[in-house]
């Protein structure tokens, strides 16, 4: 199963399931069913709870925000995360600070999708990856689509905490499968992270979110054939807040195709410097897409854009010198 | 379709219909209590800041008896009169104010973020508009015939979101209630320079209903709106605005308008007003809220912090 189906069939059980639940976005309706096709057949089977938007991120995030604080929920569909800035506002100033802002706790059931990332040449506003921009928002919760966790966990998960989440969608893993990593390495799951690895003492441990595990996966393999270096990469499902669990290892590093500059990256070493610095034989290296917007023509994205080979070659300076 | 209820401006405004003393009273503590909260701000016993609704009282107190303990109501920043008319609350808002036992939401929201049951205000401009669409959204599917209240001001329409909201309120046949107080000024800016058009026009360019109003008389002003709300109830999205007026400064010592435009303002005051058509009854009865509010006063300030 490709990824953008597995979270198609996730949306049907989270409406099939709760007779509150909405989905609001633009062109979500069938046949479309949205720009990345992940809501189809949504609207013909709950043709009174999908509903087609203006080109409004702003209406749309506070419509779900507004069905929350009735009592229902809401899925929106942002078409490109890159729009989620005009969403800004109802995100961080509403629906995240209703959680706590009037003195008890008012649950807001709603998640918000953003597809992220580039590598399909659609430029640069249409090409990044916003995390970042939403990582520190109290009672915002941000999580990130890999293939190694089956979605509608994650959708239950979201809702579960009752405050608004983000899911960040990799664009590139739509059409990727499902769960699939190839041998030598193994996956196990440790509840929301999946640890990807050959041995629990590794040389290094990566962590990265969901849309360049499979980049950092072809790194791990030619560091591995070339370098003889053993990785283990953690993929955790929930980016925000941070909680991770790491296995014993000298040297980690944090993956994300982020843009340089307050990175996701830096709030993971944070945390990861408060747990482990003792363990440490350095300080976490970020590993992320270089300061830049990023170009449309292929040749100049790929140079922007972190890749295997960056991955590859940050690792082996890292630990070979 | 727009209405226009409006006495001739040229003229003296029409004589006022007598209130009922419910009414009045409900009024007159609002008052109290805008008045109250800048004595004590004088006194350094305020933290932050606040913005009174004095002058525009009787927008929410007009409005009461239409609205239903199911629909919602959503607030703005300028939103004291909006809860005391819904709730009578007077404790609870000012120990939310100052921070003391018994607040509303703690203490944590202060003056412009209050939540109550099927009311709640924030403090950011426009930003209620799309949330209440969500609210009638719901309303209009598990609860027909309960709407969704928003009161906005004129400065608010300087914000893209009251018009994403207003197009879906349109389009998605929402009970949505817009209530404009138009008090002609945004902090220190006037309409003039803030709003091309007018808000009938903004109203009209998205097929909805709008209703415009001068009169401070609660029964003029009911007898305009009841009907039409029912309508609202139906899912047929209505505008009501408001030509008032504000009073007092934004929010404390930034009233930057000539003396002749302030006065103007209370000129038009319904206070002066109703204490010209009834002196007897309004003395008493201000007397008494007055009274009142300074007893809630001593005793809120009395407790300990929330």
């Amino acid at each position: 199963m490709r990824v953008s189906e597995n979270l198609n069939a996730a949306l049907h059980t989270v409406l099939e399931r709760d007779p509150g639940m909405h989905l609001l976005g633009e062109d979500v309706l069938d046949p479309y069913g949205g720009a990345f096709g992940v809501t189809r057949g949504l609207s013909t089977r709950f043709p009174d709870r999908v509903l087609t938007t203006p080109i409004s991120e702003n209406a749309m995030t506070g419509v779900a925000a507004g069905l929350a604080l009735a009592g229902d929920g809401a899925v929106v569909e942002i078409m490109f995360g890159d729009f989620v800035t005009l969403a800004f506002d109802q995100l961080v100033n509403f629906a995240a600070k209703s959680v706590s802002m009037y003195g008890s706790r008012v649950p807001m059931r709603m998640v918000v999708r953003c597809p992220v990332g580039g590598g399909r040449g659609y430029g640069p506003t249409h090409s990044q990856s916003p995390q970042k921009h939403l990582v520190g928002v109290p009672h915002l919760a941000l999580y990130e689509v890999s293939p190694f966790r089956d979605n509608a966990e994650v959708f239950a998960e979201m809702l579960a905490r009752e405050e608004p989440c983000v899911l960040f969608e990799d664009k590139v893993l739509y059409t990727r499968p499902m769960g699939e990593v190839e041998p030598p390495f193994t996956l196990r799951q440790d509840g929301p992270v999946a640890r990807i690895g050959l041995t629990d003492e590794p040389d290094c441990v990566i962590v990265a979110g969901g849309g360049v595990a499979h980049r950092v996966l072809e790194a791990m393999r030619g560091l591995l054939l070339e370098e003889e270096i053993v990785c283990t990469l953690l993929v955790p499902s929930r980016l925000y807040p941070v909680e991770l669990d790491l296995p014993p290892a000298r040297h980690v590093f944090v993956v994300e195709e982020g843009t340089a500059g307050g990175t996701w990256g830096a709030e993971v070493a944070r945390v990861v410097h408060e747990r482990h610095w003792q363990d440490l034989a350095r300080p976490v290296t970020l590993i992320h897409s270089a300061d830049s917007v990023i170009p449309t023509a292929p040749h100049l994205e790929r140079e922007v854009l972190v890749g295997a080979s960056a991955v590859h070659r940050v690792i082996r300076e890292t630990l070979r010198g | 379709m727009t209405v226009t209820a409006t006495s001739a401006r040229e003229h003296a405004p029409p004589p006022l219909e007598e209130p009922a003393d419910e009414d009045l009273s409900l009024l007159l503590s609002v008052r109290a209590f805008e008045l109250k909260l800048l004595e004590l701000f004088g006194q350094g016993m305020l933290n932050g800041t606040t913005h009174t609704c004095l002058g525009q009282e009787y927008v929410p107190v007009a409005l009461r008896p239409l609205l239903r303990p199911e629909d919602h109501v959503f607030s703005n920043h300028r939103g004291h009169g909006h809860y005391l008319a819904r709730f009578q609350d007077y404790e609870g808002l000012l120990a939310e104010i100052m921070g003391r036992r018994g607040a509303v939401c703690g203490g944590v929201g202060g003056s412009q973020h209050i939540r109550r049951d099927r009311f709640l205000s924030t403090g950011v401009q426009g930003e209620s508009l799309p949330v209440a669409c969500g609210v009638a959204l719901h309303l209009r599917r598990a609860e027909p015939g309960a709407l969704a209240c928003v009161h906005i001001g004129d400065g608010t329409f300087g914000e893209g979101g009251v018009y994403e909201a207003l197009n879906l309120a349109a389009l998605w046949r929402l009970p949505l209630l817009v209530v404009v107080e138009n008090n002609g000024i945004a902090q220190t800016t006037p309409v003039s320079a803030s709003m091309a058009g007018t808000v009938a026009g903004r109203a009209a360019a998205f097929g909805i209903d709008h209703v415009h109003t001068d009169s401070v008389d609660l029964g003029v002003i009911r007898r305009l709106l009841a009907p039409r709300i029912e309508r609202v109830r139906e899912g047929r999205p209505l505008v009501v605005e408001f030509a008032t007026h504000r009073l007092g400064p934004h929010s404390k010592g930034d009233d930057t308008r000539p003396a002749e435009v302030i006065e103007r303002a209370r000129a038009a005051d319904w206070y002066g007003r109703y204490a010209a058509l009834c002196p007897e009854r309004f003395a008493r009865l201000d007397a008494r809220a007055r009274a009142h509010i300074d007893e809630v006063a001593r005793d809120v300030a009395g407790r300990e912090p929330s």
